[in-house]
């Protein structure tokens, strides 16, 4: 089984819109959605959904007011300034360490699960899909990253499909890393700005060179760029990252995303550009 | 006055917002950059850097020679970034919260706490006089948020701080939305753009912050957004259009201000913040 991320560093590159086209065109696969806060495929895929749980992340400190004795232990142990000056926890400030819970020397503290967000198992018109949505201002969006990739492969397992397509988060961090851990590619959009160039080198450093990851790269509305696209290929070239394809800035892509439609759905020129790419990055994936 | 640029959605013009923004303020704006994950605002505003300082977390450190392997520390840890495995204790340092809880615990005294650098800060001074601070989160680091809230100490009340958020609605954004006095959240109308905005105005209202929207590439989308505004009772504070002039000063890092029109746009953003937040 392969599993192939769709990354970018910077945000709104055309991660979800190329996501959606890939699933319309790759056969035989299991979808899944790992940016948890802010997940938008199934805006074009429009699951439904089979099967729903909530996601439990991290636990999370209650003072019992009743029997709190406010001796203060508990508000100076706190290293992320927690609770309050009348001894009561904001949720959204607590770490879920435990330390109050541990020292309060009258045990006054509960330590409740948190429930963080919701996960699906869905079906769409190009497949079975895994997604989740944390719950605003909630934590652990690593966690539940790593809870879809673990069901989308218990999913393909099940189905017998080969094939796993991730829409990633953006960024380096804590969700992209989960996102990409034991990956067997991950596909790089890039846009040809100074802030895309930017971003592509420092999330090909995090893919490449510190997890080993073979990374494939796009770069998308290469036409509004056509120096800064050069560039982005010439450091493709350099650092043994293959270039799977340019698209063209193109108004239908945003009309087939307000209309809730993959491009490759139009007849557009844009859509077979895509389709080829694809067609570049399934060979690839094919021979690792 | 701090001012916090987010968005939900990646790449809807946060940065061109903030950096807009702070430099038509001049001299009595900062600007900070929270996007540490992929800081950008530096291609825009050019800063000389005059001060570059690692920033660091505590994790723990055992002495070896101390410890009686009772695994409470193991046991006690929520992130599971301690392990007792026979006579040795294994630190994961980049599962470590930092919370210091092991320490507190060990009947021993036999740890004690050394620094994981989770990354760089830097500061100077930015075109047109702007005071600039920005991070780097370290490459393999997950936990963004003790490199915000070092970059967000830096905060000077005297001057009006733009802060620009990294996109999304999770700790990193908290985290950087946290005792801001205003929020501006960027967007566009698409889909996309209205359902992750939907997401950051959820946001703002749990932690109770004021907020404006500005609309960019307004012109090319549906009304869904205006119409979701207007609903909310959230003022559009400006919309920009889709224009080649404008991708095309983006993509070579330059400002829009330039443009005297730009310049009066940017002042009027401003002016309607300081009218919604002054009464």
């Amino acid at each position: 089984m392969k599993e192939l991320v769709i990354i970018s560093g910077k945000g709104g590159t055309g991660k979800t819109t190329l996501t959606a086209s890939f699933a319309a065109l790759a056969k035989n696969k299991v979808l899944a959605d790992t940016d948890v806060d802010a997940p938008d495929l199934h805006l074009i895929l429009s699951p439904a959904i089979k099967h729903e749980e909530p996601f439990k992340g991290g636990h999370y400190a209650v003072i019992r007011q009743e029997d709190c004795t406010a001796c203060g232990t508990c508000r100076e142990l706190c290293r992320f300034e927690a609770i309050s000056e009348d001894f009561k926890v904001n949720p959204i400030d607590c770490e879920g360490c435990g330390v109050c819970v541990h020292f309060c020397p009258v045990k006054a503290i509960d330590f409740p699960q948190r429930v963080c967000g919701k996960w699906f198992i869905s079906e769409t018109r190009f497949g079975p899909m895994v997604h989740a949505q944390l719950d605003i201002a909630q934590e652990n969006s690593g966690l539940l990253a790593t809870l879809v990739r673990q069901q989308a492969k218990i999913l393909a397992e099940d189905k017998n499909l080969e094939l796993i397509l991730v829409d990633g988060p953006p960024g380096i961090g804590c969700p992209v890393i989960a996102s990409i851990t034991g990956a067997t590619c991950v596909l790089i959009v890039a846009e040809p700005t100074p802030s895309g160039m930017h971003d592509l080198e420092r999330v090909w450093q995090l893919a490449r060179g510190h997890f080993g990851i073979p990374c494939l790269a796009c770069v998308n509305k290469y036409d509004l760029n056509p120096e800064m696209a050069e560039k982005i290929e010439q450091f493709c070239q350099q650092n043994e990252i293959k270039l799977v394809g340019k698209i063209p800035f193109d108004p239908k892509v945003t009309e087939a995303v307000v209309n809730g439609k993959a491009i490759v759905e139009y007849d557009t020129e844009t859509a077979s550009i895509v389709a080829s790419m694809w067609e570049e990055v399934y060979n690839y994936l094919e021979k690792i | 006055m701090v001012i916090c640029v987010a968005s939900g959605k990646g790449g809807t013009g946060k940065t061109t917002v903030a950096t807009n923004l702070a430099a038509v303020l001049g001299e009595k704006a900062q600007y900070l950059d929270c996007d540490v994950e992929e800081p950008n605002g530096h291609i825009f505003l050019k800063p000389q850097y005059e001060h570059r300082e690692k920033v660091y977390v505590p994790v723990p450190q055992v002495d070896l020679n101390k410890c009686d392997f009772c695994k409470k520390c193991a046991e006690f840890c929520q992130f599971n970034a301690l392990a007792v495995l026979g006579k040795n204790v294994l630190v994961f340092p980049e599962l470590c919260h930092s919370c210091g809880g092991c320490m507190l615990i060990c009947p021993k005294e036999a740890i004690t706490e050394t620094g994981r650098e989770v990354g760089v800060c830097e500061k100077g001074r930015a075109l047109l006089g702007v005071e600039f601070v920005h991070g780097h989160l370290r490459i393999g680091e997950a936990q963004a948020v003790p490199l915000i809230e070092r970059i967000k100490k830096e905060i000077k009340p005297d001057k009006t701080a733009i802060v620009d958020a990294p996109p999304g609605t999770s700790c990193p954004v908290i985290a950087t939305l946290k005792g801001v006095d205003f929020v501006v959240l960027v967007t566009e109308p698409t889909p996309f753009g209205l359902h992750d905005l939907k997401l950051a105005v959820g946001v703002a209202r749990i932690l109770n912050l004021p907020m404006g929207v500005v609309i960019n590439r307004a012109d090319l989308g549906d009304e869904k957004v205006f119409t979701y505004c207007e609903e909310e009772g959230i003022p559009v504070l400006m919309t920009i259009p889709f224009s080649r002039s404008i991708a095309e000063s983006y993509a070579k890092g330059k400002l829009i201000i330039g443009e005297e029109k730009w310049r009066d746009e940017f002042l009027k953003l401003f002016q309607k913040i300081r009218e919604i937040i002054g009464g």
